[in-house]
């Protein structure tokens, strides 16, 4: 086990390049876009998302009167960047989950010990079909694991004994894929093992977790795109047997909505679902505290996504698989599938955005701010990632 | 036959009020029964909500666009947000809520755009699904003010009062041609409202299938035409009835130049739509070179005018500046109606009005090409109709708006 952690210390090409294969040709976009794009990034720097911070971007906003209406500014409009409709908002309790408790919300199934030692951990998903409301005003028919998107974030240790029972509630058939290393009739691929199942049917899944690292299920019947696309996906943490630092934990999946279903791009691009929720509701860190963000991306019918963080850095551990980062960036960019785990630290308070450096996307839902707090209550240990240089903590 | 005489009297003495009530009220009560029944046996309409919106109009004011709405499909529609060149915009809508079937709806969208640039707006509704509409190019929307009417009044002005009246200064010496001449000039004039038509014909088709169709497209293009075309045929008969007397001494040319100038001010409605919108949309060149050529086109639509008054009773200035008036001042209030109103469906049917009315006069034309053997084409005649036609092929290329 700890060799193949070692050896996922050097992942070969990362990203690829994707973006350069073909021009993004959705909707028979216009010349203005390229115009748009660049004209919206510095209108997005102006962008603040909070009450208590107005007074420090007013002379910004009075300083483009003929665009965007002054007393706007706080929540994006015209200049100060992408926003939806004011005023208008997602009911969370309709959708049954919140993105924002989605961030810290780990299952780590139903946990007991073996007298060999061994842990063995047992969860029940169950795919439904469901309708929600992915923009204000916006539903989508999704189909879901127990009810939302993305599904819950498995988590366990590696070496655990994982029992995935899993329950089609959907008038589809459906499968559970897990990315991990498993035997072949678990794989949850039509055809193999239990194979495709039918509405009403059952299995359970069961493998042992590994290798540690971030990883992520999906449904895998066809037509696959739009079972992935439906949001039949979530992520799944196996954490070193030593595990890793303390630090407030986050998970990212970053994921869009094609809900007019034309299977090119997607209307609306987010991080957990809701478009520019975390604009509207920041994510609540505290000050040098070590944080810890599990990023994944199942975007379909878009070649790439990116994250990008405003005012800092962060160490990139691609896929989690090793302990030791291979960059200290504040850009990466993902494929579909591909994910990683990034560390750091917040030195400065205020807010801090962090969106797709693929600025179209940003524009469209996935953008969101972090609000450091000025003295952390929650303030962990000084952490060793909050130092530089940083050796790892493998 | 004596029976059936008599069963048809029998017939006679019942009102005849009835013989249509009875019919009339099972037909209602059929309807009403099918309405409150919601149908019976046809259930429940399958499948998601047909959700259609047309943008009637765009007005751009700076950081500003604003798009009037128009539910054209069977289901309400709600606009739950709004995308410009692929970046989510705040909005406010006028009145808020979802549009009801054939309801028009005001979108302001709060957007920075740019001069020159084109922009894809999308609207993305309750349902996740998307309508979408295009700018060409973004150009500020004049504002309706004294001084933007007056400008449309000089256009239309320029491009249809005189030119028209310049074409009229050729009377003189159409009076002194032969009787072969004049038909020759007229065989011309067909040739010349037959290349409008076509013109107007297809402008309107285009019009028509831009439209969102809650009023018709295409179809507003014959209904317009058609009505045009009945109505001057109405009027023509109208005035040959009343002047029955008078066309024996050759009034006849006047009625002629008073239809034609009647069919090309019609025409020149449209023309006058298609330069005031284009301006509004920021699309027209204004020029020397845009007024040459209509000065160019529009002059041989003058030169129509006048043809049939060759023989007969000197027309008196002021009958000829009716007529003047009647075939030019049309393309100020085109003007007016196409800079201040982009609603395809209404120019549509103003194109289709054009159309109407110059076929309509074409065949009032037709008769008076006939040589001495009675003939309508004959070499000269239908050089002149290729003439007259090419004539407003090539001068159109200069003023293609």
């Amino acid at each position: 086990m700890d060799e193949r952690a070692t050896t996922g210390d050097k992942p070969a090409s990362r990203n690829g390049g994707p973006e350069r294969k073909r021009g993004f040709s959705r909707r028979g976009l216009l010349a203005g876009g390229a115009a748009t794009g660049a004209a919206a990034l510095p209108a997005l720097h102006g962008l603040v998302p909070h009450e208590g911070v107005h007074s420090a971007l007013e002379g910004d906003a009075s300083a483009a009167p003929a665009h965007g209406g002054a007393g706007k500014a706080a929540h994006g409009g015209g200049s100060n960047g992408p926003t939806f409709r004011h005023g208008a908002t997602v009911d969370h309790a309709a959708n049954g989950f919140d993105p924002t408790e989605m961030l810290r919300d780990y299952d780590w199934g139903k946990t007991r010990r073996l007298p060999t030692g061994r842990v063995v951990r047992e969860w029940e998903l169950v795919a439904t079909d469901r309708e929600i409301e992915v923009a204000p005003g916006v539903h989508y028919p999704a189909w879901t694991y127990n009810g939302r998107v993305p599904g819950p974030t498995l988590r366990a240790r590696e070496g655990d004994r994982m029992r995935v029972r899993f329950v089609n509630g959907s008038e589809h058939p459906h499968t559970i894929h897990f990315h991990g290393i498993h035997p072949a009739e678990m794989d949850g691929v039509p055809g193999i093992g239990a194979g495709l199942l039918e509405t009403g049917e059952e299995t359970t899944y069961e493998f042992v977790a590994e290798p540690f690292g971030l990883h992520l299920y999906h449904c895998h019947a066809g037509p696959l795109a739009e079972h992935i696309a439906r949001g039949l996906y979530g992520a799944f943490i196996v954490d070193p047997k030593r595990g890793r630092p303390e630090a407030d934990e986050l998970m990212m999946m970053m994921n869009g909505f094609n809900t007019n279903f034309d299977a090119e791009g997607n209307q609306v691009y987010a991080v957990n679902t809701v478009g520019f929720h975390y604009a509207n509701e920041p994510i609540q860190v505290g000050r040098d505290d070590p944080i810890r963000i599990y990023l994944l991306n199942l975007l379909e019918f878009d070649p790439i996504n990116s994250f990008h963080i405003h005012a800092n850095f962060f160490h990139y551990f691609p896929t989690g698989t090793s302990l030791k980062p291979t960059d200290f960036t504040d850009t990466v960019m993902l494929g579909q599938a591909q994910r990683g785990v990034l560390e750091m630290c917040f030195p400065h308070p205020g807010h801090f955005m962090f969106h797709a450096h693929k600025t179209e996307f940003t524009e469209l839902g996935w953008m969101g701010f972090f609000e450091v707090g000025g003295a952390s209550d929650r303030r962990r240990a000084p952490s060793a990632f909050c130092e530089l240089p940083y050796q790892g903590h493998g | 036959m004596e029976a059936a005489a008599k069963a048809a009297r029998g017939a006679g003495e019942r009102p005849r009020w009835l013989l249509a009530a009875v019919p009339l009220g099972l037909i209602a009560a059929a309807i009403a029964a099918f309405a409150v029944l919601g149908g019976p046996g046809l259930g429940e309409r399958r499948g998601p909500p047909v959700e259609e919106l047309a943008v009637e109009r765009t007005v751009l004011r700076p950081g500003e666009i604003e798009l009037t709405i128009r539910n054209t499909g069977p289901d309400p529609v709600q606009v739950s947000q709004v995308s410009v060149a692929d970046a989510y915009v705040d909005f406010e809508a006028d009145p808020p809520g979802e549009v009801g079937r054939l309801d028009a709806q005001t979108v302001t969208l709060d957007y920075p755009w740019q001069e020159g640039s084109p922009y894809a707006i999308s609207l993305l509704t309750s349902t996740g699904a998307t309508i979408d509409h295009e700018i060409d190019v973004a150009v500020e929307t004049p504002e309706a003010d004294a001084g933007f009417f007056g400008l449309m009044a000089l256009l239309g002005t320029y491009v249809g009062v005189i030119p028209v009246a310049l074409g009229m200064l050729f009377l003189p010496f159409v009076r002194r041609a032969p009787a072969s001449w004049v038909r020759v000039f007229l065989a011309a004039t067909i040739g010349l409202l037959a290349f409008l038509a076509v013109d107007g014909y297809l402008e309107g088709t285009e019009l028509g299938q831009e439209s969102g169709g809650a009023f018709g497209g295409v179809e507003l293009l014959f209904l317009g035409a058609g009505l045009a075309y009945l109505a001057l045929a109405g009027l023509d008969s109208y005035l040959r009835a009343r002047h029955a007397d008078a066309e024996a001494s050759g009034a006849s040319g006047w009625r002629l130049a008073l239809m034609i100038a009647v069919g090309i001010g019609l025409h020149n409605l449209g023309e006058g739509l298609a330069i005031g919108s284009a301006y509004a949309i920021g699309a027209l060149a204004l020029g020397a070179f845009l007024v040459i050529g209509f000065a160019l086109h529009n002059t041989t639509e003058g030169l129509a005018i006048v043809a049939p008054l060759a023989a007969g009773e000197r027309p008196s200035l002021a009958r000829l500046a009716v007529l003047g008036v009647l075939a030019g001042a049309p393309a100020i209030l085109g003007a007016f109606v196409g800079a201040s109103v982009t609603n395809p469906e209404v120019s549509t049917f103003l194109l289709g009005v054009g159309v109407g009315a110059i076929v309509q006069v074409i065949v009032q034309i037709w008769p008076s090409i006939r040589d001495d053997g009675g003939r309508s084409l004959y070499p000269a005649s239908v050089a002149a109709m290729i003439v007259g036609g090419a004539v407003l092929y090539f001068t159109g290329l200069l003023i293609s708006v």
